[in-house]
């Protein structure tokens, strides 16, 4: 079990996706995927070897790589990919659903179970509400946790077992702010994609409903 | 995830590239890509670890790393191959909604949709001719200012593309002047020799594609400004069937197809 996974059910998605959909999908496999993958794991990957204090009180370390890091950026980056996929699953069931059902019934219940109208343009409406949420709860909590997407070469640590406030440097901190960037960069392209792709489908359907209730109006 | 996935996204881009384009795609894979994963991440693998400096002050190694490395040669690489990679996508995209259109058409079972099933469809190679041609171009072009603007990146943030075997670092809380050492310096200089170099071919390769293309747009212009006469009964069958069908697509249908010579 791995990213692999993760793929595989996108591009599952990507078939009952709209076209903007489809960009979203390159998007995340390529920009957000692809780099954390191949490029940022390894940036993190002995940040807790790396971070070193100007003591030698045993203890004092971990303690202060505790309390600065709670959750390691690159932890809660993963977490964030894999939430923000995720509600694009409901639109895989929810075709399922209708598959199954046209199944059970033996007869054609839709015109094809994968096109976007009814009750699964509602799903996709709230899978891509639910996207945009998502990204936006994880860029205030990195803002939050981290304050701001900077990473300081010298935090100053002052907890017990310290013995006084100690120097403590962090390991390529400047590497670290450029990829936090790169993140809040296609996090952002994300979002814009997400809610073009939402007003886009209202628009359609808005004007669709309209011009069958004037066809209607006028028969 | 990971390069593998690269290849099957870029793999399928292949069929409807040109002979250059093929060869660029054979580079990419095999002396960036590969060389990236086999060779150049263990030369970088202990980078940090192994960066020494002549000092016993806690910090300071850590701070001289950050100061004289601010993105690693290897991160670097890694980025440039994925924004080089990327605009092959768009051509990828158009590719697929050209098909998307055609199957369309065959769905409503439209009449003038020459294929007789889905896999045809599918296996079909478009021609690099119309839209598409504009959006191969702009690709080319893409490629061509994300590699340059990469090298140059390169250049400027390491002063050349040289890896010191010392550097003096006198960032604080180092407490004077102090000499680092960098581990692996003359592999790395060669891995960096040789990512350069390679990098140089796919700019050459793809300037050539360029050209090619730019030569073939004009010359298929000014043979269409020549003979003004010219009849589908000349052309092959081919030929005559692919260019109907680029025009059918590109004029989405409302165009009728003119009939092919049998």
């Amino acid at each position: 079990m791995s990213w692999g996974f993760l793929c595989d059910l996108l591009g599952g998605v990507n078939k009952y996706s709209t076209g903007i959909g489809r960009i979203w999908v390159a998007v995340v496999f390529i920009f957000r995927l692809l780099v954390y993958v191949a490029v940022a794991e390894n940036i993190w990957k002995y940040e807790h070897d790396e971070f070193e204090c100007n003591v030698k009180q045993p203890g004092c370390e971990n303690v202060c790589f505790d309390h600065f890091f709670p959750v390691s950026h690159i932890r809660l980056w993963a977490l964030q990919l894999i939430m923000v996929s995720t509600p694009s699953l409901l639109v895989v069931f929810h075709v399922a659903y209708r598959e199954n059902r046209e199944k059970h019934h033996n007869q054609k219940l839709y015109k094809s179970p994968g096109e976007i109208d009814g009750g699964l343009l509602c799903t996709y409406l709230i899978s891509l509400v639910l996207k945009t949420g998502f990204e936006i709860v994880f860029l205030f909590l990195f803002y939050k946790l981290y304050n701001g997407f900077k990473v300081p070469r010298l935090v100053i640590c002052d907890i017990r077992p310290c013995p006084n406030p100690v120097d403590c440097y962090i390991s390529k901190p400047t590497e670290k702010m450029i990829f936090l960037y790169f993140l809040v960069a296609t996090s952002g392209l994300c979002i814009v994609l997400n809610l073009s792709e939402l007003s886009y489908l209202i628009f359609k359907y808005s004007v669709k409903c309209y011009l069958k209730r004037y066809v209607k109006k006028h028969q | 995830m990971d390069w593998g996935a690269l290849h099957t996204i870029l793999g399928g881009v292949n069929k409807h590239s040109t002979s250059i384009g093929k060869i660029w795609l054979t580079v990419l894979f095999i002396f960036r890509i590969m060389i990236l994963v086999v060779a150049a991440e263990r030369v970088w693998g202990d980078e940090q670890q192994d960066f020494v400096c002549n000092t016993l002050q806690p910090g300071c190694r850590n701070v001289c790393y950050d100061h004289f490395f601010p993105i690693s040669h290897i991160r670097l690489w890694a980025l440039q191959l994925i924004f080089v990679s990327t605009p092959a996508l768009l051509v990828a995209m158009h590719v697929a909604y050209r098909r998307h259109e055609k199957k369309r058409q065959f769905r409503k079972g439209d009449q003038k949709c020459e294929y007789k099933d889905i896999e045809e469809i599918r296996k079909q190679r478009f021609r690099i001719e119309g839209t598409l041609w504009w959006t191969y171009t702009s690709s080319i072009f893409f490629r061509l200012v994300f590699e340059a603007v990469f090298m140059y990146a390169f250049y400027f943030m390491y002063d050349g593309f040289r890896m010191p075997r010392l550097m003096k670092c006198n960032a604080w809380p180092c407490p004077n002047t102090v000499d680092c050492f960098v581990s692996r310096p003359t592999e790395k200089t060669v891995f960096t020799i040789f990512m350069i170099a390679v990098s140089s071919i796919c700019i050459l390769l793809n300037v050539a594609e360029l050209c090619y293309l730019l030569t073939k747009f004009f010359l298929r212009r000014s043979k269409k400004a020549g003979n003004p006469k010219h009849h589908p009964n000349h052309e092959n069958k081919e030929e005559t069937k692919q260019n109907e069908m680029n025009e059918l697509i590109s004029d989405s249908c409302q165009n009728t197809v003119i009939g092919f010579s049998s």
